[in-house]
């Protein structure tokens, strides 16, 4: 077997990378001056226009970045924790740019860019490696299956906890003018709903996925390995929040809890799990 | 659930890494003590955990059981009665221009809605498939957690370490370990036997960031049935299905054979003697135990190099898992092995306690150091031993889990069932025809953006059907 690993290739997928990061700082400056404006003239939206426009630019870029990676390390750029996160990145921005349709998604501009630009950042200074082959545990096309839908899972979690936070902030009665402006409550929760409705059943593929890869990789197809046991909490989570949102009198504040808590657990399971537990999953590259 | 779940991921758990449970005691004894009381290292088969298996069990039973009957109810009843007040409903408008029943009627009908005819009403309803998935869902849910455990009883995993060469014969007594689920009968495991011939692991030689990157391992086995013998492949990732179970390939290392003659020139020991790798490059430590030696019992331990290179401080390490330049190196010991104790004793482990270090480091002998096809003297005329060839070893795992299949049908069950209840749409449509003015209305389950959209193409298409 004959694998040729590229590191060259990927110090230029680093640069594009670094590039996308560049164009996402200038679209999060112009999605806050959007934010700004909304407090003179709810009607002006000259600034977000340019920044959805430069928001495609990062994502172009990225994606240019994400792939040269994946050239350079001749497989799927998903396999370690700077590759999961940039993939991770890269699909949040796609998710969002191709939900632009929804009405009220604009309302979240600045946290998705803002949350990637932080992905990006985190990726690029702590989680950085070399390319290197994956362990032959993890040579698997239930890689590709189970990890892509796991990222799309992240992508459409990752946008609704924006819609939580709003959703959490114009509760308060925080952000005066500006969050009159956003879109109403009933309408944040509901956006938020159908995003972690997709996620949830995507999470749920993860985990099939995840187990039938386990089946084959370690014998058994649950084991309670501790990145098994996150998956699997965050599922349950995730179901009680619809729950949550399907009971009355539960939905509003404490729903939107239970999802940024969800999310919470997202990110938990991808940085603390992978870096400081015990378990068969970790695969930091660190 | 999801919270009982936390601390097996916090504590180590002796399923999945015995060695930090084995460190956390060694480390803290009387916090571990007090853990292990609450079965914290065991989380996933505790007492508490089972019963929050059980609560889940029941309470799901619970739930689903009267719903279904609800359920069962509302689809052989007709749609609800028309309200007195459809002002009251979320969507409600006003008709343009008369219409007949009959025309409301066919157009609801070929919108897939239920529908009754209540006076001067039409009743409407859809998206039951709303509740069935629900419904479904459930019970997959159920299904599972019953696969689970009925599957979990049934099952059967036993590890063997096999050398390359060596034939693994499938019953209890060949296992070096075994774990059965509590239904498990003996007359499950089929009679087969599993030949390792050859076992190649391919590393990484081309990349700089990379080498010694383990690439692939393969596993070349013969398997025998009462029928019939056949080649087969056994990678990681890649199981080889064998009468009753599958083999999994879980480990690796190298078994160097050695020969041992005693003081007296009699062969004692002969074989390969599986070493256990210790690091990435394959530094692995091998225990022999010679127990017929004459006139004393030997005990070696044994460090194995396959590319050795000497440290500053004087000490060897290995710098790549292949054997490039293999060299084992011996701790010898005399004295009593501890054997005839009756005690069953790790055979990867020596107990030096009643045993004097005759050769090794701060021994009055150095310890040994061979290569492929050397042989050197014990000390003190105890005899002598030889580094004849090295093999490889695999760990095999095999395991049978008649629930697998199972929770893998019921969970795309699930999913499927769970992606139709969320994507379904339940929704009430109601049309009037008054004296004075015909009312349209709706209502949905939950909140429906298009509901008011609906309504309106419905009215228009049985306005344009009247007309
Ligand atoms: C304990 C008793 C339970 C009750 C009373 C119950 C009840 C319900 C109800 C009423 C819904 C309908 C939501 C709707 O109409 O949109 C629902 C949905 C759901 N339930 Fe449960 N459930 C129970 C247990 C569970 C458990 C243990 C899980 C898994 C952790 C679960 C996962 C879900 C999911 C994911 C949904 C959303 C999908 C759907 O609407 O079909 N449920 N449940």
């Amino acid at each position: 077997m004959n694998i040729v690993l590229n590191e060259e290739l990927s110090q230029i997928s680093l640069l594009f990378v670094s590039a996308a990061m560049g164009f996402l700082s200038v679209a999060l400056l112009l999605f806050a001056f959007q934010l700004a404006k909304l407090k003179d003239d709810p009607t002006e939206t000259r600034f977000e226009k340019v920044g959805f426009w430069v928001l495609g630019v990062a994502t172009l870029v990225l994606a240019v970045g994400v792939f040269l990676r994946g050239i350079a390390a001749n497989r799927v750029p998903w396999a370690n924790m700077y590759e999961f996160a940039i993939s991770s990145a890269l699909m949040i921005l796609t998710i969002y740019l191709m939900s632009l349709k929804v009405k009220g998604i604009g309302s979240v501009a600045t946290f998705v860019t803002g949350f990637t630009l932080v992905t990006l950042f985190a990726a690029v200074s702590l989680f950085y490696v070399e390319v290197k082959t994956i362990m032959p545990a993890l040579q698997s096309y239930w890689l590709v299956i189970h990890v892509v839908v796991a990222i799309m899972a992240v992508g459409f979690f990752a946008i609704a906890a924006g819609f939580h936070i709003f959703y959490l902030i114009k509760d308060a009665g925080w952000g005066g003018v500006i969050m009159s402006r956003m879109p109403d409550l009933k309408q944040l929760e509901r956006i938020a709903y159908r995003f972690n409705m997709v996620g949830f059943v995507s999470w749920s593929f993860t985990l099939i996925a995840g187990a039938i890869w386990a089946e084959r990789a370690w014998h058994r197809y649950w084991g309670w390995d501790t990145k098994e046991v996150w998956t699997f909490i965050i599922w349950v989570v995730y179901a009680g929040y619809l729950h949550a949102m399907a009971t009355r009198g539960w939905s509003g504040r404490r729903a939107a809890w239970l999802g940024l808590i969800g999310f919470g657990a997202v990110i938990f399971n991808f940085v603390i799990v992978n870096l400081f537990f015990k378990g068969l999953h970790v695969y930091s590259g660190l | 659930m999801a919270l009982a779940a936390v601390p097996g991921s916090v504590y180590p758990q002796r399923s999945a890494d015995p060695n930090g449970v084995r460190l956390y005691f060694s480390q803290q004894p009387e916090l571990a003590a007090v853990l292990d009381s609450l079965q914290l290292f065991d989380v996933y088969t505790s007492v508490w955990f089972s019963a929050i298996y059980i609560l889940l069990f029941v309470s799901l039973v619970g739930c689903v059981i009267p719903r279904t009957k609800v359920h069962y109810n509302a689809l052989r009843a007709k749609p609800v009665k028309t309200p007195e007040l459809l002002t009251r409903m979320p969507v409600h408008q006003i008709g343009s221009k008369r219409v007949s029943l009959e025309a409301a009627r066919e157009v609801l009908k070929q919108r897939g809605f239920r529908v009754a005819v209540q006076g001067n009403s039409v009743s409407a309803e859809k998206g039951y498939l709303k509740e069935t998935g629900n419904l479904v869902f459930h019970y997959s849910l159920l299904a599972v957690l019953i696969a689970v455990g009925v599957g979990g009883g049934f099952s059967y995993s036993g590890q063997r370490v096999l050398v390359e060469g060596e034939t693994f014969v499938n019953n209890l007594a060949s296992y070096d370990a075994f774990s059965p689920g509590p239904l498990f009968f003996e007359e499950e495991l089929q009679p087969y036997s599993l030949t390792l011939n050859k076992f190649n692991v391919l590393y990484d030689l081309q990349n700089p960031a990379n080498l010694g990157q383990p690439i692939d391992f393969i596993a070349e086995v013969t398997v025998s049935t009462t029928q019939e013998t056949s080649e087969g492949i056994v990678r990681v990732n890649h199981p080889l299905p064998v009468p009753g179970a599958n083999v999994y390939l879980t480990g690796n290392g190298f078994a160097p054979v050695i020969t041992v003659r005693d003081g007296e020139g009699n062969v004692a020991y002969t074989g390969p003697v599986v070493y256990l790798p210790q690091d990435g490059n394959m530094t692995s430590i091998g225990v022999i135990k010679v127990p017929d030696a004459n006139p004393e019992q030997i005990g070696m331990i044994s460090f194995f190099y396959p590319t050795v290179t000497e440290l500053e401080s004087g000490a060897y390490t290995s710098i790549y898992p292949d054997p490039i330049d293999p060299l084992l190196t011996f701790n010898v010991y005399t004295g009593d092995l501890g054997l005839d104790s009756g005690i069953p004793r790790n055979v990867y482990a020596l107990d030096v306690s009643d045993m004097e270090l005759v050769a090794g480091r701060d021994a009055p002998n150095p310890a040994l150091e061979l290569r492929i096809g050397e042989s050197a003297a014990l000390p003190n005329g105890l005899g002598t031993v030889s580094f004849d060839g090295l093999l490889r070893f695999a760990s095999l795992d095999v395991a049978f889990n008649p629930g697998g299949i199972w929770v893998l049908i019921f969970s795309f069950i699930a999913l499927f069932a769970v992606v139709i209840s969320l994507s379904v749409v339940r929704r009430r449509v109601w049309v009037r025809i008054g004296d004075e003015r015909i009312e349209y209305a709706g209502l949905a389950r939950g909140d429906d953006e298009q509901l008011e959209q609906i309504v309106t193409e419905i009215k228009e298409e049985i306005e344009g059907r009247s007309a």
